[in-house]
């Protein structure tokens, strides 16, 4: 057993809002190790990092480092102490240079003035010790998601972290980009770096990781060598039962086509976004998209929720061509849609549940009398849908922004599902929900599909992606680069392939898969 | 026992008290008999009934103005333009109440319906360029208040002026223009029948319609709103005429209900009063009338001061001012409820 | 026609441009510099006019200009500095906050002069004084460049050398970039130890003193006493000035002479048989005009990129 680094003790952490992130929680650090902590979305593991990050202080609760107790206010007290952390949301300046990025706050100075030429030497001393290249001159806001990675771990270890904490370093990764990243992280570890590992992917876990703290609501379940401890265990322990992501579905009878994609084509400022995008989806189908972030599936989702003109091709909802409707014109052709972010769009946070509940349906006949909204009948729907959905909150005039992620997925979900929709449009649909909110959620899918709608679904989590949909496409640069007709006989590697464009099926097959 | 929900009412009860104890520090300091200046201040506007009647008058363009803000607070919108529309319409209001001839029932519907419906166009501007361009509406409503202060002063200057009035005036209304007393001993007048009115409505137009509904969901998230299918720009449009239909037929009001003359010759005032009613509200119609009555009371009291002791009145806008500081302050006293929430979590856990 | 160009052909039109910029020039500095933190100073109204009475009153008091100045500066601090307390300290909503900073000057302006000269509008009875105009050697001596360039209030020549030294602040120093990115990611910012909070109250006081300078040119320099609300706006056309100016020193400053324009036009104009009132309004025209060509320039190229947005989020 190697010697103990840091130490946190009964740690409690409430915010502001009530929610209680950690409760009593311990976690301890040896030297030189690659520590993993896993847990559900939600149960805490974010919470107790930013704690050892300094970026909030812990309610209760001592940390100690090298058996010394230290208070971290800040940030700042963490990078003293050699305390470095990559954030899961890349905490960069886009504007600035990387060279300017990697000094921010511990700026070399020539008299008053900034030294720029040293900031660029300093970039490339680090880059070139760490095997992590990058160009100490380009504007951040130019690179690709890799290297904003390796900048941010750079930034760390310019400031002499010898604890680098990785929040999910993976999630926004290629499977290479990934192997890429563990040979540099084994490599730390050689140099006498400790890490510590983010992450809910058991198989990364399993591969490079030397011990695990498991984490589930809030509180610690448990710490384990890694190799006395199996996949199925871990799971167990994270969501208190085994995992099942295998739902019954019903055999393949689809209706006519709803949604029609043809040769759909965007470009900004110059550079593709869609290369001429055709797909169709059909009564009762699945249509699963899968593809690495910033591929074009956001603007393809802009084009069908008219939020974005595409400068070719056309897109037919049940017949219409949607391509000058607002998104209220669109709706009202029987189309809901899960946003991606239900901070920003999905929901309105410091309205009640009953008007978060409503919005998309209080404009019609139904619900209103001379303009006078039917209040009551709309609080009946809110209990009967926060029963259905089995939603944990006090009422329907509870604020929304009140519940946990899960929760506030459930109203959007049950919203977007009310309507009794012809074709719905769900774009990460269980990003940041627990375990239990998610599988409610797919299982509302399933049931959609059997009433016969038609569903886009686009996800980055492979597993949902695989499980549920019926026809599997892959984006890759703004094409089509692959499509499926079995996805569940595919694996996660063979995806990959296709999601970095290493593969690609010719243009014939993908049309023919797709019906389009 | 005192819990987390009650916080924001504890809160505004602190404000108040906080800055009526400011109120009293800074009287100590510049009264040569603090004590009894204070007496004056607090007791005063109570201590008969004209002197209750001036509350009561002076918290009827108040609640006008409140109100208007309420709206706009409501939709996350910050216009200040309710200040330079209540001046406007008022002089549209006197011009009509000088030149028109109609019966006294009449009269005064016109009047302020012409100043209401003046006001509503007026707003409808800075709404519209928020509405398609996204111009800040806060800089253009500004601008606006200066730029009708300055066409106010002409008109009132080369098309209304009486040459024989003491001051810079307007000529005297027609008797039938005036809205009438309602209660004996005051000069509380029919308008505050108007703005219980307009506040009511105001309640069941927020709360209860369709419209209300849309103007809420694109002030608590716009891109939610749009997503949802609401027309925001169409929304803060309605939002900015409804808003400047109020302002306007308040200052209409309150030019009728109080005066014989437009005699107005520095912007009123009570848009940028109405910003502190709304905070005080947090927006809710309702809760307007409360907070403009208070507001009044103290500024009565100012005014009291002002007549009977050593210390001036505008001693009050820097109270106004630590207010409005306070109030809208998210953290104020935050650190008390954490700890009570702390315990709540503690007993649940 | 004839008149018009009669009026603005001339050097001392010229002249006057400067002159009248001059408080939007510093104010709208100061707006830049908060701005470019990521804080709106609404503010910025409130504390050009508590400088401006308080420069009246330290150099009526002492009976130096320079210490008027200073206290001027101070007095400018001081109110940023409060408004910095209750946004970053206490959370209170920045708009909001600095509506109440700018009804607290207006009415505590009033409230001062009152209790120490029994006068509500002016500040007649105090015999305060006015910072010096500087002749430029040389360029004095220029023809039609030296009457417009040369003679000016010495704070006219300082507000041009504040435009550079910001200029150099952001771009070229430490504070600088920390600044900026503090303004474009905070978080980022935090994450590696830049003091957010001091960063932004360091942004808001650098703008408050911006702005207290333009203060104390009003009331001593471009006046020489204090009058009532003799900001009269400046502090908002500012405001309207900087995000004209795309939020960079070179676009603001532009901007500020274009303002400054305007009214030195509505001045100029008063000249010809136009009522006062009305021309009185033309820098306000001018503002929103300003405002509006700059949204709908913005609205068209937030609409190339999502053409049927009807709006882009502020």
């Amino acid at each position: 057993m190697r010697e103990t680094l840091l130490e946190m003790c009964n740690i409690t952490k409430v915010y502001s809002n009530g929610v209680v992130a950690n409760q009593k929680v311990n976690f301890s650090l040896a030297e030189g190790e690659i520590h993993a902590v896993a847990g559900e979305n939600g149960a805490g593991k974010s919470t107790l990092m930013k704690m050892m990050f300094g970026m909030e202080e812990p309610s209760e609760g001592e940390i100690y480092l090298r058996g010394s107790r230290i208070r971290l206010q800040s940030p700042m007290d963490a990078i003293r102490l050699g305390i470095g952390m990559v954030h899961q949301h890349f905490m960069l300046v886009p504007s600035f240079t990387v060279a300017e990025n990697m000094v921010l706050g511990m700026e070399p100075k020539k008299g008053v003035f900034l030294n720029q030429a040293e900031a660029a030497r300093l970039t490339r001393e680090f880059s070139f010790r760490y095997n992590l290249q990058v160009d100490p001159e380009e504007k951040v806001e130019n690179l690709s998601v890799g290297m904003k990675q390796k900048v941010e771990i750079l930034k760390a270890l310019v400031r002499g972290a010898r604890i680098l904490i990785l929040d999910e370093p993976t999630a926004v990764l290629t499977p290479q980009e990934t192997e890429e990243l563990f040979g540099q992280l084994k490599l730390m570890r050689e140099n006498g770096h400790t890490i510590v590992f983010i992450s809910h992917k058991l198989k990364e876990v399993k591969a490079i990781c030397d011990r695990i703290t498991i984490m589930r609501n809030g509180r610690t379940e448990g710490v384990f060598d890694i190799r006395e401890v199996t996949e199925q265990e871990i799971s167990r322990l994270m969501v208190g039962r085994d995992v099942v992501l295998k739902y019954a579905k019903s055999g393949r009878e689809y209706g006519e086509s709803v949604l029609q994609v043809r040769d759909l084509g965007y470009s900004k400022e110059g550079k593709k976004v869609l290369g001429g995008i055709n797909l169709s989806i059909r009564e009762g189908e699945i249509l699963g998209i899968a593809g690495v972030e910033g591929n074009g599936q956001a603007q393809l989702v802009e084009a069908l929720t008219g939020r974005l003109e595409g400068d070719s091709g056309t897109v037919q909802v049940a017949g219409a061509n949607i391509s000058r409707f607002d998104i209220g014109e669109i709706r009202g052709l029987g189309v809901s849609y899960i946003p991606e972010d239900r901070m920003r769009q999905g929901t309105a946070k410091e309205a009640s549940i009953v008007d978060n509940l409503i919005s998309t349906v209080y404009n019609s006949k139904a619900w209103t009398r001379w303009g006078f909204q039917k209040r009551k009948k709309m609080a009946e729907l809110t209990e009967e849908k926060i029963r259905e959905f089995q939603i944990k909150a006090s009422g329907p005039a509870q604020e929304i922004g009140m519940l946990s992620g899960g929760n506030m997925q459930k109203v959007v979900v049950a919203r977007e599902s009310s309507t009794a929709p012809r074709l719905l449009i769900a774009e990460q649909p269980t990003r940041g929900v627990d375990v239990g909110a998610a599988q409610l959620i797919h299982r509302k899918l399933l049931e959609l599909k059997e009433e016969g709608c038609a569903i886009l679904l686009i996800s980055a989590d492979l597993n949902e992606i695989l499980e549920l949909s019926d026809t599997l496409a892959v984006m890759y640069e703004g094409d089509m680069a692959a499509c499926f007709e079995r996805p569940s006989e595919l694996t996660e590697e063979e995806l990959g392939l296709y999601m970095l464009g290493i593969k690609k099926q010719d243009e014939q097959s993908i049309r023919r898969a797709m019906h389009a | 026992m005192l819990k987390s929900k009650h916080f924001e009412l504890i809160r505004t009860a602190a404000v108040l008290l906080i800055s009526l104890l400011l109120t009293f520090i800074m009287i100590s300091f510049v009264s040569g008999s603090p004590l009894q200046t204070i007496g004056i201040f607090l007791y005063e506007p109570i201590s008969s009934v004209s002197h209750a009647g001036n509350v009561v008058e002076m918290a009827i363009p108040l609640m006008f103005t409140g109100l208007a803000l309420s709206l706009l607070f409501k939709m996350n919108m910050f216009n200040l333009g309710a200040e330079g529309i209540f001046y406007f319409s008022a002089l549209v209001a006197s011009a009509a109440a000088i030149h028109f001839s109609l019966n006294g029932f009449l009269h005064p519907i016109v009047a302020i319906l012409l100043g209401g419906i003046v006001g509503a166009l007026i707003s409808g501007i800075p709404g519209f360029l928020k509405a398609k361009w996204n111009a800040n509406e806060l800089v253009t409503s500004l601008m606006f208040n200066s730029i009708l202060y300055g066409v106010g002063q002409y008109i009132l200057n080369y098309k209304l002026r009486d040459a024989s009035a003491f001051q810079t005036a307007s000529f005297k209304f027609e008797p039938t223009a005036v809205l009438d007393r309602i209660i004996p001993g005051t000069r509380i007048h029919t308008g505050l029948i108007i703005v219980l009115v307009c506040i009511v409505a105001g309640h069941y137009f927020m709360y209860k319609t369709k419209w209300g509904y849309e103007l809420r969901m694109t002030g608590a998230n716009r891109e939610f709103a749009e997503y949802s299918g609401i027309k925001t720009g169409r929304v803060i449009l309605y939002v900015h005429l409804l808003a400047g239909l109020i302002a306007g037929i308040g200052g209409s009001v309150e030019v009728l209900g109080m005066y014989s003359r437009f005699q107005w010759n520095a912007l009123p005032g009570y848009g940028m009063d109405g910003a502190l009613v709304a905070m005080l509200a947090k927006n809710n119609p309702l809760a307007v009338i409360g907070s403009a009555l208070f507001l009044a009371y103290i500024r009565v009291g100012a005014d009291m001061m002002s007549r009977y002791s050593d210390v001036p009145s505008e001693l009050i806008s820097i109270i106004q001012a630590v207010i409005l500081l306070l109030v809208s302050a998210d953290q104020f006293l935050k650190f008390w409820k954490n700890r009570m929430l702390l315990k709540e979590a503690k007993m649940n856990a | 026609m004839h008149d018009f160009l009669a009026v603005i052909l001339t050097t001392d039109f010229a002249f006057s441009v400067l002159r009248v910029t001059t408080p939007i020039l510093f104010a709208a500095l100061g707006a830049l510099i908060s701005n470019r933190a990521g804080i709106v100073n609404i503010g910025l109204e409130g504390i050009m006019l508590t400088s401006a009475l308080l420069g009246v009153l330290v150099s009526a008091y002492t009976g130096s200009a320079w210490l008027g100045l200073l206290g001027a500066a101070l007095g400018g601090l001081l109110i940023a500095g409060l408004l910095a307390f209750f946004t970053l300290q206490f959370k209170t909503h920045l708009i909001l906050g600095g509506i109440a900073i700018n009804a607290f000057a207006s009415g505590g302006t009033i409230f001062v002069l009152y209790m120490l000269t029994g006068d509500k509008g002016t500040s007649s009875s105090l015999a305060s004084k006015v910072l010096p105009s500087v002749e430029i050697p040389l360029i004095e001596d220029i023809p039609v460049v030296g009457p417009i360039l040369s003679g000016h209030h010495v704070l006219t020549y300082l507000s041009i050398v504040a435009a550079v030294a910001v200029f150099v602040l952001l771009k070229k120093t430490p504070l600088g970039l920390q600044i900026r990115a503090v303004g474009e990611n905070l978080h980022a910012a935090e994450s590696v130890g830049v003091k957010v909070k001091r960063i932004q109250y360091t942004a808001l006081l650098l703008s408050g003193l911006f702005a207290s300078l333009g203060g104390a040119y009003m009331s001593m320099g471009y006046l020489s006493l204090f009058t009532r609300n003799m900001t009269a706006g400046r502090g908002w056309i500012a405001l309207a000035a900087e995000s004209m100016g795309r939020s960079t020193t070179i676009g603001t400053t532009i901007t500020s002479f274009l303002f400054g324009f305007a009214e030195a036009l509505s001045n100029a104009l008063q000249l010809l048989k136009i009522p006062a009132e009305l021309i009185s309004t033309v820098p306000y025209v001018a503002t929103i005009l300003g405002l509006v060509f700059y949204s709908v320039s913005m609205t068209r190229k937030a609409n190339k990129l999502l053409k049927k947005q009807k709006g882009p989020q502020a």
